[in-house]
């Protein structure tokens, strides 16, 4: 199956049924215990920086366990696998000195996790499954202040996140991905930089790929990190046209589901939602048990609420099996029709009705 | 007239504001984000952000101040209008928005393939675009021309760029007309008539533009210039204007305009007559001034019928006339009641609209307010003499107090009067009421309704205590929420949950109408009760969110972390006159030099800087009034000797014990304690390098071998307001009443700022050579501190008794303390001296449970106690596994 035929089988099957997504990539990595040596690898192993923890480097040292993992995604019932890519921008790998990485890793992650869900199709070839490249938030904020002292003051500006979004986007599309899912927005100015960028790749290759785009709301105030409503983010990122918008991360699914809720009335677009496995505990881990996430997300299905559901943080193969069983069947939602006015946003949405 | 018509601010635009362009050049973006902060808070939709000055690098202003309103939620929460003809500035502003802004402008200038790469780039940065009526031959200036060039636009835009046609803004251009050249004179039609034609035949496109261009011709001429922008938005926005850049000052109302100039400004508008300009710049002398001098000596009102002259008179707060224009409308009329219902509830129902859609402002409500009631007054006896108990029917019953412990009430006057102007009766029991008294008198008047007002940090428990009370009781009134410390939070988290009836926080006077409308309304009470209730319910549930993670040190740790100033260097001074002093019959000539006026315009709802807000566009006329009738005043409070000023100054030998205590000596022998100030220590997590600070860090401790010293003070201003008042209020003039309560405040607080530099001048002898102007002692550009108990350094109130205490305040003052420790008079202040330079002000924030348990246990009062007194400070819910009393 050619990518433009995949593209096509994605909007029918979103059409007629609730897509599931995959679950954590980083809780799953942790339960393979890796030290220091499993990250450096080979080709690594003189690198003059510890490379512990750079989960989105085992995509070239380890690729034996990130295949697992997707493997165990599609066993589950996933239809759509992300890329370990979550970190591989050139400003999030700055961290470990492996910038220079950034293209390959997301190449490499996106052929990995293209390889699976091939596998996976060719069991079944009525219900093709799909890759979703993954361009996380990176580890700076563009509207966000630095320094107490300075609220002026930026430690990342648009044109390098542009640059960087736009190498990492690149990888993504040359390595086999379907679709882009530019995810866990917790700064609005970030995202745009991602998707100017991804516009632009998109004219200069010639194609046009579906993309996704997640925002994160961070407390219960409803707001991102920066301080967008819901509603202001979805007019913010609304010129993408995009196949999906939805809510991950932050929050599990019983404090999430008002601003789902919110995104479903407002956007003309599918709606995707995959929170994490509950709050934090104490000791910053998931409490949260399959059977319990599911029944939430049976619950925002049968409500309508969603197109495209998953997990984030803290979910596991177990949580998705779950899951797919508890939307299976569900009509899935219809984005309603919304009136042609001018909408714009600062950190609150504003429209003009007519 | 303004209906679906979006108002982009202006005044963040260099070319808009020569106070904006004055504050970026000079590098105030302090002052530059104040501007811009007000006109979001006065209404303004979308601001519109210009540095085009060529004075100026405008890449580098923009991208600063665009990056400096991020942080700024107040301002930051409406779109940008990013506004350039450089496109390298547009673009730099695009890359620093994360909402969605609107692009201002671009346009087909220097041809299609420029306006496609800006559109599409545009586009791809996610906004909205402002395009010019402007092509390769120039700018547009006939309707067809207009909308041809649009068109053209229009279908590049949505055809070639895919861009949604729904954000696309038109801006047709509006030039000046009545300029006496020809060819200007259709100007404004062609806009008027573009407008009508891009709104029928472009779908869903807007149209915009900057109204204050139109009357260029007549600068200086400012009556004429309202009227024009006033008649052009109202044919405009007919036509489908949907947008503009219009500044609120410079509009009237339309139907306020006189009929002969209205007429002469449509005819020049509309270009409906040859010799319109001619017509119009004959008459346009005669309105030469400005409306706001002519109003005051315009006698030409005098003439109308008597029904017009009370309205004018109401809406224009004149009372010269009232008494004689009441009586000759009674004469006209069967009843006397008929008076009250016909021409005065007309003029208030004017005073109503006007005010609820922004076009006036309190301080003229409130003189309205004052005719209303000197008319009332008038027609009482005759009313009385007909023997009819009808009355008018007013829309409800409120009940308004001041609670238990509190004497503040200003705010709730303002309230009241406006409530009143708008029909409603209202029952007003002062200040210092008990929670049965208020619901007492809820019952046996049947009111609909109860306001609860109240200034010092413990009213808002009693409020709480009266809402407990209430739902007690089986009271199903709504309950309105207001005063200067109380909060929607506060409203949200503590008061409505005690109560099952509607609870409201009302922000201020302005919003006191709308709220007690819906509450009247049947049709929107209930679901006006539900928004209210859910949105609290919100700020309940996010508090609960970010409150539980909120750390707080232990209080060992904080004081471990105390700020420790170098004593070993320090030589503190002998005060030139230690022990008791005591001031009377203080001069209050030299107060009134001394007074901070911002705070008397903030109290009056006026928003923004002294001396600025007298020429503010929009409240500058309604501000310079009120001035100068304080002025007036001012002399009249000296000349009469309305009131008597009078302050005491304590100053002794001191040291800090125990960290967070000072001890206050008798004399130098320091061997007897008169008393001991308790202070409270920032308990929140800090930055390295940062300490956690009490006030008595600023006191050297005991031990030190430094031998220091401390002051206390207490002054007011308030003796004899109260009679004063009470004769206001017998002639129905609650204006009057007001302004003298709040002068008094500002005479209390300037006595504050006059009595410390003296301290530190002569008395103490601190600073004997310090010299700064009014303005400098109001920025506190001076060495040490005046700490207040109640403020944001030391909340605790009753602190306030050892102070009075040590003062012998009640005696040498006349100055007494309420069950809440308000101070009686209200216009008064007290608080500590503490001079060592390092000293300042700070903010305690919340506080942990073992502080409190220690802070109790030092005042020897119970833990429960003690966490009433601080409950607006507290880090954790009192009572929530709770340890056992101190006490």
């Amino acid at each position: 199956m050619e990518r433009t035929e995949r593209i096509t089988a994605l909007a029918q099957a979103a059409s007629r049924r609730i897509l599931v997504l995959d679950g954590a990539m980083g809780t799953m990595i942790q339960r393979y215990s890796l030290d220091e040596a499993d990250y450096r690898g080979r080709r690594f192993a003189d690198w003059p920086q510890s490379l512990k923890g750079d989960n989105d480097l085992l995509t070239l040292t380890r690729p034996d366990i990130v295949t697992a993992i997707h493997r165990d995604y599609l066993d589950a019932g996933a239809d759509m696998l992300e890329t370990n890519t979550f970190n591989a921008t050139s400003i999030a790998q700055a961290d470990y000195g492996l910038s220079s990485l950034a293209y390959e890793l997301n190449r490499e992650g996106a052929r990995l996790a293209r390889a699976a869900a091939d596998a996976k199709t060719a069991e079944t070839p009525d219900r093709p499954r799909f890759v979703a490249g993954a361009l996380g938030p990176t580890n700076r904020t563009a509207s966000i202040s630095p320094s107490v002292e300075d609220p002026g003051a930026r430690n990342v500006t648009f044109a390098e996140l542009a640059d960087a979004y736009g190498e990492a986007a690149r990888g993504l599309v040359d390595g086999g991905a379907d679709l882009l899912l530019v995810e866990t927005v917790f700064d609005t100015l970030n995202a745009k930089a991602a998707l100017y960028a991804i516009d632009a790749l998109f004219e200069d290759l010639g194609i046009v790929l579906p993309v996704m785009v997640s925002g994160t709301i961070t407390d219960l105030s409803g707001r991102t990190l920066s301080g967008q409503t819901v509603g202001a983010f979805w007019n913010s990122i609304r010129h993408i046209q995009p196949f999906a918008v939805g809510l991950n991360c932050a929050l599990g699914a019983a404090e999430l589901r008002a601003y789902v809720d919110e995104l479903s009335r407002t956007a003309d677009t599918l709606v995707s939602a995959y929170p994490n496995a509950g709050l934090p505990n104490a000791f910053g881990g998931y409490d949260e048990e399959p059977d319990e996430t599911a029944a939430h997300l049976h619950e925002w299905a049968e409500s309508g609420l969603v197109n495209i559901v998953g997990g984030c943080c803290g979910t596991t193969p177990d949580h998705i099996r779950a899951i797919a069983e508890a939307v299976a069947g569900i009509t899935p939602r219809v984005p309603p029709q919304v009136p042609p006015n001018l909408r714009l946003a600062g950190m609150e949405a504003f429209e003009l009705v007519q | 007239m303004i209906g679906n018509f979006v108002n982009i601010g202006e005044r963040t635009n260099v070319a808009g504001s020569a106070k904006f362009r004055k504050l970026i050049l000079a590098g105030d973006y302090e002052g530059a984000l104040a501007i811009a902060r007000d006109q979001v808070e006065n209404g303004a939709q979308i601001i519109d952000v210009n540095m085009d000055e060529g004075m100026l690098d405008g890449q580098e202003a923009m991208v600063r101040f665009l990056n400096l309103i991020a942080s700024e939620p107040d301002i930051a929460r409406v779109p940008v209008m990013i506004d350039s003809s450089k496109w390298s500035v547009i673009e730099a502003g695009l890359r620093c928005v994360q909402g969605k802004p609107i692009v201002n402008s671009i346009s087909l200038k220097e041809g299609e393939d420029e306006f496609l790469r800006q559109a599409r780039l545009i586009r791809r940065y996610g906004a909205a675009v402002v395009v010019m009526a402007f092509d390769e031959e120039g700018q547009a200036d006939t309707a067809e021309r207009k909308v041809e060039i649009c068109r053209r636009a229009y279908f590049l835009l949505t055809e070639a760029v895919g861009f949604p046609p729904e954000d696309i803004i038109f801006d047709p251009n509006i030039f000046a007309v009545a300029t006496g050249i020809e060819e200007h004179n259709d100007y404004a039609r062609a806009f008027i008539e573009a407008a009508r034609r891009i709104r029928a035949e472009l779908p869903h496109a807007h149209v915009s533009g900057g109204v204050s261009n139109v009357s260029f011709s007549f600068r200086g001429n400012d009556t004429v210039r309202e009227a024009m922008h006033s008649c052009f938005l109202y044919h405009a926005i007919a036509a489908g204007m949907d947008m503009g850049i219009v500044n609120a000052g410079q509009i009237t109302v339309y139907d306020d305009i006189p009929e002969d100039l209205r007429e002469r400004v449509e005819d020049v508008l509309l270009n409906r007559r040859d010799d319109a300009t001619e017509r119009l710049v004959e008459i346009a002398d005669s309105y030469r001034g400005g409306a706001a001098r002519d109003r005051a000596a315009d006698q030409s009102w005098r003439e109308a019928p008597v029904h017009d002259r009370l309205v004018h008179a109401l809406v224009h707060g004149i009372d010269q006339h009232i008494e004689h224009d009441t009586e000759e409308a009674r004469q006209g009329v069967d009843r006397p009641l008929s008076v009250i219902e016909g021409p005065l509830m007309d003029g208030m129902n004017v005073v109503g609209d006007l005010f609820g859609s922004g076009k006036m402002f309190l301080p003229q409500v409130v003189k309205s307010a004052r005719v209303m009631k000197k008319a009332v007054a008038y027609l009482l006896p005759f009313i009385e003499a007909e023997r009819t108990s009808d009355r008018p029917e007013a829309k409800g019953r409120i009940l308004t107090a001041t609670v238990k412990g509190d004497v503040h009430d200003i705010g709730k006057n303002i309230v009241g009067v406006v409530l009143q102007c708008n029909n409603y009766e209202v029952i007003d029991l002062g200040v210092m009421v008990s929670a049965d008294r208020i619901l007492e008198t809820a019952r046996k008047e049947k009111v609909d309704m109860v306001g609860l007002s109240g200034l010092i940090t413990p009213s808002l428990e009693e409020m709480c205590h009266v809402a407990r009370e209430m739902e007690r009781q089986g009271f199903t009134l709504p309950l309105l929420i207001g005063g200067a410390t109380t909060s929607k939070v506060h409203t949200a988290v503590k008061i409505a949950p005690g109560y099952s009836g509607a609870v409201v926080h009302v922000l201020d006077a302005s919003r006191a109408v709308g709220v007690v409308g819906n509450l009247m309304s049947a049709t929107a009470r209930a679901g006006y009760a539900d928004a209210v209730r859910a949105d609290y319910a919100r700020i309940r549930d996010g508090r609960a969110g970010s409150g539980a993670t909120r750390q707080l040190a232990p209080l060992a740790a904080a004081r471990a972390n105390k700020a420790v100033l170098d004593w070993s260097g320090y030589r503190p001074v002998r005060p030139v006159r230690p022990g008791l002093t005591v001031l009377r019959n203080y001069d209050l000539a030299e107060l009134t030099t001394r007074i901070d006026w911002q705070p008397f315009f903030t109290a009056w709802n006026l928003h923004g800087r002294f001396p600025d807000i007298l020429d503010d566009p929009v409240v500058g006329e309604t501000a310079r009034s009120l001035y100068a009738d304080a002025q007036a005043m001012v002399q009249r409070i000296i000349g009469e000797r309305w009131i008597e000023a009078r302050g005491a100054v304590g100053l002794w030998p001191a040291n800090a014990v125990g960290d967070d205590d000072i001890v206050v000596y008798a004399d130098d022998s320091r061997s007897t304690v008169q008393a001991t100030i308790h202070t409270l220590r920032q308990q929140m997590i800090r930055d390295r390098g940062k300490p956690n600070l009490a006030l008595a860090d600023f006191v050297a401790p005991f031990g030190s071998g430094v031998g220091d010293y401390v002051g206390a003070f207490a002054v007011t201003a308030g003796l004899g307001v109260d009679d004063i008042v009470r004769d206001f209020e017998a002639e129905h003039d609650d204006y009057s009443a007001i302004l003298l309560k709040a002068l008094a405040d500002r005479l209390a607080e300037a006595f504050a700022e006059r009595l410390h530099e003296r301290v530190r001048k002569e008395l103490w002898g601190t600073s004997p050579g310090e010299d700064l102007e009014n303005a400098a002692l109001i920025a506190e550009a001076y060495a040490g501190i005046r700490p207040a108990p109640g403020y944001p350094a030391c909340p605790d109130h009753t602190e306030k008794r050892t102070l009075f205490t040590l003062l012998k305040a009640e005696d040498t003052l006349g100055m007494t303390l309420t069950d809440s420790c308000a101070m009686w008079p209200a216009a008064s202040v007290s608080g500590i001296y503490l001079a060592h330079p390092s000293a300042r002000y700070f903010g305690l924030g919340r506080i942990g449970r073992d502080q409190v348990e220690d802070y109790a246990h030092r005042k020897g009062m119970s833990v429960a106690e003690m966490e009433r007194w601080l409950a607006p400070v507290l880090g954790y819910e009192p009572g929530a596994g709770a340890t056992a009393d101190a006490a």
